[in-house]
C-alpha cells in the first residue's frame, strides 16, 4: 500500500514566539523547528500501518530546504521516503493553498490513505487534512483516535465533544489524528545513521494564492495578577462568590 | 514543567549537522520524558534506575561511535559528545553510567580485545544485556594508577587475580568487569566476569554525590580466570590511560549538560521570583553572576566542539581533553553552585535540578583525574617538565 503522511514544521515547544515587525508574522530570528505534535501521530501511523498491511511510506512536508530536518527525523523512525516541496513562507500559507498543493502531490505518488495530524501547533487551522480530502474527493475522518485498516477499507473510532463515533470507510481516505491513537516512537541512533546519507528530493511547491490573508498577529494579553480574597475558612463565602461572579466558573 | 531551553548564546547549533542534531534531540527528548521523571526517587534512594537499561540500549547509547558490526551506532565523536551532554543533563550518573559502559568498558575490549573478546561482548554490552565496569583506582592509588597493588599471576592455562579496586561505577551491577593488574610487573587488563571464585562487588554505600548511580569495590581474592581473559592489546599504564582519555572526552561534554540544567533553572527562576517588588534578575548582582555564568557555559561549549572535530580528524590529544576535562569540570562546579545560591532556599530541595548536579559534580570534578592533576598534564605539555612527582 502506498501511504503518505503530512507533516508541517512549526516553532519547537520552547520558542519564545515574538511578532515580526511587519505585525503581520512571527520574528523567526532564532527560532528552532520541530514537527507538529499531532503530526508524530500521524507518521507513527502511518509506520504502524505499513508494518501490519506492507507497503512504503511517504513523508511530506511544504516548508524550506532546512525542513529536511524534520522529514529525516521520520525516515529514521521508519518511514521510507521523504518530499520536501519547497516555499520558504510556508508559515504563510492558507490551509486552501497548502491542502491544493499537497492534494497535486498525493495524487502524483498514488498514496491510497493520507495521515494528517488533526490541527498543527502554530496556527491551529485544523483544516488542511478535510481540504486535501475535498480537493482528492476522498473519504475523510477526522480526530481519529483508534483505527482498524485493511487494504480497500477501515474503521475508525473518532473523539468528538459528544462522545466516541464509530465510522467505517473505503479506501481512499484521509485520516487526521489525534492523542491517543498510538505513542509515537523515537528514533534510534542506527536509525539516525541508517538515513543520514539518504537523499531527500526537494520540488518547488505549487503556487496557489492564499485567500484567507492575516492582517494582524498579536501576542495574548499577560495574565491578570492573581488576588487572595481573605484567608482560612472564613474566606471561603468570598472565595465562592468569586469564581461565581468574577470567574465564571461555578 | 516549564520546557528546557539550553543556552545556546553563539548560535552553535549552527556548527552541528542535521544528523548531530537529531542525534542530540532524540537523547534530549529522552532524558526529559523518560529519565527526569524518575530521577529524584532513585538520588534519594541511592539507586540506579536499571529498568532505562533496555531503553538506553534501544536508542543506541553505549559505545555510540563503535561500528554497526559490534553493535555501536557509528556516530562521530560530536555526536557522540552531545549525547553525553544531554545525559548529563539529566544526572551525572546517568552519564557515568554511559560513560563507563562505553568509554572505559566496549572501548578497551574493541581497541585491546581478541576478535573473539569483541565478538562475544561488544554486542551484549551495546545491547544492555550486559553491563560491564571498569577496576583501575584503588584505595590507595587514585592519581597515581602506575602504583597499583593488584597483581595477576599465570598458573598453567590462568592467571590468578589478588587485589582490591575503589570507587568504581557500575561494579555491583556488572556482568564483567575490565580489571587492570600487574602481569610480571607489566600493567594489564583482564576481563573478570561476575560469580567468578574470590570476585566480588560490595556497593559503596553513604556517599552525598552520584547517589543516582552504583558505586563499589572490588575484592579480588584469588580468581581464577582463563587466560583467554587477558585483553591481548593491553600493555602498560598508557592502556588504561588510552581508556581514560576516551572517558574523559565525554565527560568535557557531560559537564556542559549538567551546568547547562542549572543555569536554565536559575535563569527561569530569577526572572519570575519577585523580590523587593521585581524580578530578581531585574538586579545587578544576579545579572552579573548569569552573564559570567553564560561567558563560561558558552566558552565551554566552543571548547567542547572543537574537541570533537578535532577528535574526528585524529587530532586530538590527551593533553587537549585534559584541558577540556579540567575546565569544564571546574565551570560546571562554579556554574552550580552559583546556581544553588541564586534559588535561595529553594536550591537544596530536590525538586529543583541544581542542588543534585552541584553534588554530583564534586565527583566529576575529582575523577577521571582532578582539576589539579590535569592541571599538571597541561603544565608538563607547555614546559616539558613532569612536575607529578
Amino acid at each position: 500500500m502506498k501511504i503518505a503522511a503530512c507533516i508541517k514544521r512549526v516553532p519547537t515547544t520552547e520558542a519564545q514566539i515574538k511578532v515580526g515587525a511587519d505585525g503581520k508574522s512571527l520574528d523567526t530570528t532564532g527560532l528552532q523547528y520541530m514537527a507538529s505534535f499531532y503530526d508524530e501521530i500521524a507518521v507513527e501511523e502511518a509506520i504502524k500501518t505499513k508494518e501490519k498491511l506492507t507497503g512504503d511510506v511517504t513523508v511530506i512536508t511544504i516548508g524550506p530546504s532546512d525542513a529536511s530536518k524534520e522529514v529525516r527525523e521520520f525516515m529514521a523512525r521508519g518511514a521510507d521516503t521523504g518530499l520536501v516541496l519547497k516555499d520558504d513562507a510556508w508559515h504563510a500559507r492558507d490551509a486552501r493553498s497548502t491542502a491544493k498543493a499537497l492534494a497535486t502531490k498525493v495524487k502524483a505518488l498514488g498514496a491510497q490513505v493520507v495521515f494528517c495530524g488533526k490541527v498543527a501547533t502554530d496556527r491551529d487551522n485544523a483544516a488542511v487534512g478535510p481540504m486535501l480530502a475535498t480537493y482528492l474527493g476522498w473519504a475523510c475522518v477526522t480526530d481519529v483516535v483508534s483505527l482498524a485498516l485493511e487494504n480497500d477499507k477501515g474503521t475508525a473510532k473518532r473523539e468528538t465533544e459528544h462522545g466516541v463515533e464509530t465510522v467505517s470507510f473505503a479506501l481512499p481516505a484521509v485520516i487526521t489524528v489525534s492523542k491517543g491513537l498510538n505513542e509515537p516512537r523515537r528514533p534510534n541512533l542506527k536509525g539516525i545513521m541508517a538515513v543520514k546519507a539518504k537523499p531527500i528530493p526537494e520540488e518547488p511547491c505549487e503556487a496557489v494564492a492564499n485567500q484567507a490573508v492575516v492582517n494582524k498577529v498579536e501576542q495574548p494579553a499577560p495574565r491578570k495578577a492573581g488576588r487572595i480574597v481573605g484567608e482560612g475558612a472564613a474566606a471561603v463565602n468570598a472565595l465562592v462568590t468569586a469564581l461565581r461572579s468574577e470567574a465564571g466558573v461555578l | 514543567m516549564e520546557p528546557y531551553r539550553p543556552l545556546d548564546f553563539f548560535q552553535l547549533d549552527d556548527q552541528y549537522s542535521e544528523d548531530e542534531r537529531m542525534v542530540r534531540d532524540t537523547v534530549r527528548s529522552w532524558v526529559t520524558e523518560r529519565y527526569l521523571p524518575l530521577c529524584m526517587e532513585h538520588f534519594e534512594n541511592g539507586t540506579f534506575p536499571m529498568e532505562t537499561v533496555p531503553e538506553l540500549a534501544e536508542m543506541g547509547v553505549f559505545g555510540p561511535t563503535l561500528p554497526a558490526e559490534y553493535g555501536g551506532a557509528g556516530l562521530n565523536n560530536v555526536a557522540a559528545g552531545l549525547i553525553y551532554q544531554e545525559l548529563e543533563r539529566g544526572d551525572s550518573g546517568l552519564r557515568s553510567f554511559c560513560s563507563v559502559q562505553g568509554a572505559l568498558v566496549m572501548y578497551p575490549i574493541f581497541s585491546m580485545g581478541s576478535e573473539e573478546q569483541k565478538r562475544h561482548w561488544l554486542p551484549k554490552l551495546a545491547s544492555g544485556k550486559a553491563i560491564g565496569c571498569f577496576g583501575l583506582t584503588e584505595p590507595d592509588f587514585g592519581s597515581n594508577p602506575g602504583g597499583m597493588l593488584t597483581v595477576a599471576k599465570k598458573d598453567g592455562k590462568n592467571f590468578v587475580l589478588n587485589g582490591r579496586k575503589m570507587w568504581i561505577t557500575n561494579g555491583t551491577v556488572s556482568d564483567v568487569a575490565v580489571v587492570w593488574a600487574r602481569l610480571d610487573g607489566k600493567i594489564r587488563g583482564f576481563l573478570v566476569e561476575k560469580g567468578t571464585p574470590g570476585f566480588s562487588a560490595p556497593e559503596q554505600k553513604h556517599k552525598f554525590s552520584l547517589r543516582a548511580s552504583v558505586t563499589s569495590e572490588l575484592v579480588l581474592e584469588d580468581v581464577r580466570i582463563p587466560e583467554s581473559n587477558l585483553l591481548p592489546k593491553s600493555e602498560g599504564l598508557k592502556a588504561p590511560l588510552s581508556c581514560l582519555t576516551q572517558a574523559r572526552y565525554g565527560i568535557a561534554w557531560g559537564a556542559l549538560g549538567a551546568a547547562l540544567s542549572c543555569f536554565d533553572e536559575a535563569l527561569r527562576y530569577s526572572k519570575s521570583r519577585i523580590v523587593f517588588d521585581k524580578p530578581l534578575a531585574g538586579f545587578q548582582i544576579p545579572q552579573k553572576k548569569l552573564a559570567d555564568m553564560a561567558t563560561q557555559i558558552t566558552l565551554g561549549q566552543m571548547m567542547a566542539l572543537h574537541m570533537g572535530r578535532l577528535k574526528d580528524q585524529d587530532k586530538l590529544t590527551p593533553q587537549h581533553v585534559s584541558m577540556g576535562k579540567r575546565n569544564n569540570c571546574q565551570l560546571a562546579l562554579d556554574v552550580a553552585r552559583v546556581c544553588r545560591d541564586m534559588l535561595g532556599a529553594n536550591g537544596i530541595s530536590l525538586e529543583y535540578q541544581t542542588g543534585r548536579h552541584m553534588v554530583n559534580l564534586e565527583s566529576v570534578n575529582t575523577y577521571e583525574g582532578t582539576y589539579d592533576i590535569h592541571t599538571l598534564a597541561i603544565g608538563q605539555e607547555l614546559t616539558g617538565i613532569p612536575a607529578f612527582r
